[in-house]
């Protein structure tokens, strides 16, 4: 229903920048829109979880900071040499190892200790900020090594007119001048989002897990006299977030070549954006990932159709906190229909 | 209808049950059999004692004296989950459904069915829980036209007729009731009533707790009244009146 609304209002979206906006209806324009809307489409993913269980995490954009920074040290840190892979792989670990602990804290917090979600989480978003800081100086942690960058922003397929199709690398031997005419498609960070959105999709739609997240989220007291155990199942439910918004931090430090304890600060409320203007309800019960990657679509859409048209892009914000707003309303609204 | 339910084992034995909270004797020394296949009203004033009986059969609270017996056996519940686990199955007057979710998932909350899926993961295994979820509305003689719709937009009675379901499901031997028609129209009443009917048929005993004389009428085979705490009165549904009830339960003679 919500996530209905959300499909036409995109498509608007997309009309109208398309004949408005001068280059926005482009394969290329297209594919930086979705290759930026990536790190906050996984940060949303994560998201959904947590407010289909009735709850809201404030601290993914920050554990997604403090997990970009943590990575970015392993990867730095390992001896030159060792293959591109284990490097990834060894940095990825140890960040999702931290992104767990951070869950696990938020979760038991609050299904165990019944802080509620907004506090609690708020102060993991002061820890994770702190930590994060802490562990880089408070500068961001460049990442040189060779190939890194090219699995943040390379492309599965590349086409140049003269050399005609490559697969994964790009074609050997092109000047600067022939550079220009290369056109990637698919890019890899796309890829990586749509391997996550399916595997959300299937713990939520499929699984135990995703049966009884929505269960709790829709009657917490009903889900406890079935014989669940609610405080596992919602402490899990906050380690699934903190999960995405490590995979978040790795995207992240795979795009930009480095690792920023602020990296997500800027995709917090978005995310949370994202979920609702997907269709979830913030009252908990309802929601889909492929919601919230719409939402993230949209808000992405926007970002870069108000810089496509030269307006300030600051509009954005204003735009979101609205959208947020008027989602929350009508919400409300549909509950006092079910009530009334 | 089998009138003479004493050669039958009684499914549930209450003997000389008490239960104290501080100076206040809730229950004082009631003694009930329930019999396969029968319905017992349970009626009293507020405070007369009926919650805390049906809370010490349902595994809410301890009895502080006397004895229960679930067909042969005596039995001491701990907690709630314990008598669920023993086929005492206790539909709240709220439901406890989620209210989010549609009626298959409901029934199986808690014991949700899984399937392997491509040797990776265990799905919920949705085509069976739908098909047993047909089986047992069929059972009970419930219409539900689309199972899929979250119980949010089904009337009262189709929601009362899902919590019954959840229940017979997992072979209920004895089922509860507490208040069951409090926040129902006539017709849906009427609905109730009959499922009540039908859970008699798959001789499956119930106990309803009601303040609806008419209610207890329409379903109850025999009466207990219960006044401060004692039993006062244990009548068959037929032998007895709306009045005489209301004197039980005021006390007047």
């Amino acid at each position: 229903m919500g996530a209905m609304w959300a499909w036409l209002f995109l498509f608007a979206l997309i009309v109208v920048f398309s004949i408005i906006g001068k280059g926005f209806l482009s394969l290329t324009n297209f594919q930086n829109i979705l290759a930026n809307m990536s790190i906050l489409a996984i940060l949303a993913f994560g998201q959904t979880f947590v407010i289909i269980a009735a709850g809201i995490d404030l601290s993914t954009g920050w554990v997604m900071g403090m997990v970009s920074v943590v990575s970015a040290i392993v990867m730095t840190s390992l001896p030159e040499g060792l293959p591109l892979w284990l490097v990834v792989l060894s940095g990825s670990l140890v960040g999702i190892l931290v992104a767990i602990m951070a869950g696990m804290v938020n979760g038991l917090l609050i299904a165990r200790l019944n802080v509620p979600p907004f506090i609690a989480t708020m102060g993991m978003f002061g820890i994770a900020r702190g930590v994060g800081f802490l562990l880089s100086n408070g500068m961001p942690i460049p990442i040189s090594i060779s190939g890194l960058g090219r699995l943040g922003n390379g492309y599965l397929f590349y086409h140049h007119p003269e050399f005609g199709w490559s697969f994964l690398n790009q074609p050997a031997g092109l000047e600067r001048a022939q550079m220009r005419q290369l056109l990637g498609v698919i890019p890899f960070v796309l890829i990586v989002m749509i391997v996550l959105l399916l595997i959300a999709h299937i713990m939520l739609s499929r699984t135990k897990f995703g049966l009884r997240t929505y269960a709790v989220g829709g009657n917490k007291e009903a889900t406890l006299r079935a014989g669940i155990p609610v405080v596992s199942q919602l402490t899990r439910v906050y380690v699934v977030s903190a999960v995405f918004a490590g995979f978040a931090g790795i995207v992240y430090n795979l795009r930009f070549t480095n690792g920023a304890a602020n990296a997500g600060e800027a995709l917090q409320l978005d995310s949370i954006a994202a979920v609702v203007i997907g269709g979830a309800s913030l009252f908990g019960g309802a929601g889909t990932v492929g919601g919230a990657m719409i939402g993230a679509l949209i808000i992405s859409v926007l970002e870069n159709g108000l810089v496509i048209m030269a307006i300030n892009p600051f509009w954005k914000y204003i735009a979101v906190g609205t959208v947020i707003i008027i989602a929350v309303l009508i919400d409300q609204a549909r509950e006092r229909m079910v009530i009334g | 209808m089998d009138n003479t339910p004493s050669q039958a084992t009684p499914i549930l034995r209450l003997e000389h049950v008490f239960k104290r909270f501080g100076g206040l004797t809730a229950v004082n020394d009631v003694s009930v059999d329930i019999y396969p296949g029968e319905v017992i009203g349970l009626v009293g004033d507020n405070g007369a004692g009926k919650s805390t009986l049906i809370k010490m059969i349902s595994g809410v609270y301890r009895p502080d004296g006397g004895r229960i017996y679930l067909g042969e056996e005596e039995i001491t519940l701990s907690s709630p989950m314990e008598a669920r686990n023993l086929g005492i199955e206790t539909i709240y007057q709220d439901l406890a459904l989620c209210e989010n979710l549609d009626a298959t998932v409901n029934i199986f909350l808690g014991k949700e069915p899984l399937r392997r899926m491509l040797g990776i993961f265990n799905q919920v295994d949705r085509p069976h829980m739908l098909e047993e979820s047909h089986k047992v509305l069929d059972r009970l003689d419930i219409k539900i036209p689309d199972l899929s719709k979250p119980i949010r937009q089904m009337s009262g009675g189709q929601r009362q007729a899902v919590a019954i379901a959840r229940a017979l499901y997992w072979n209920a031997r004895l089922v509860i009731m507490d208040e069951p028609t409090a926040a129902l129209g006539v017709p849906e009443q009427r609905k109730v009533h009959e499922l009540v009917h039908t859970l008699k048929d798959n001789n499956v005993p119930v106990i309803i707790i009601s303040h609806n004389l008419q209610d207890v009428f329409a379903t109850a085979d025999r009466i207990v009244v219960m006044r401060r705490g004692s039993k006062v009165g244990d009548l068959l549904a037929q032998d007895t009146s709306g009045d005489e009830l209301v004197s039980l339960m005021v006390g007047v003679d």
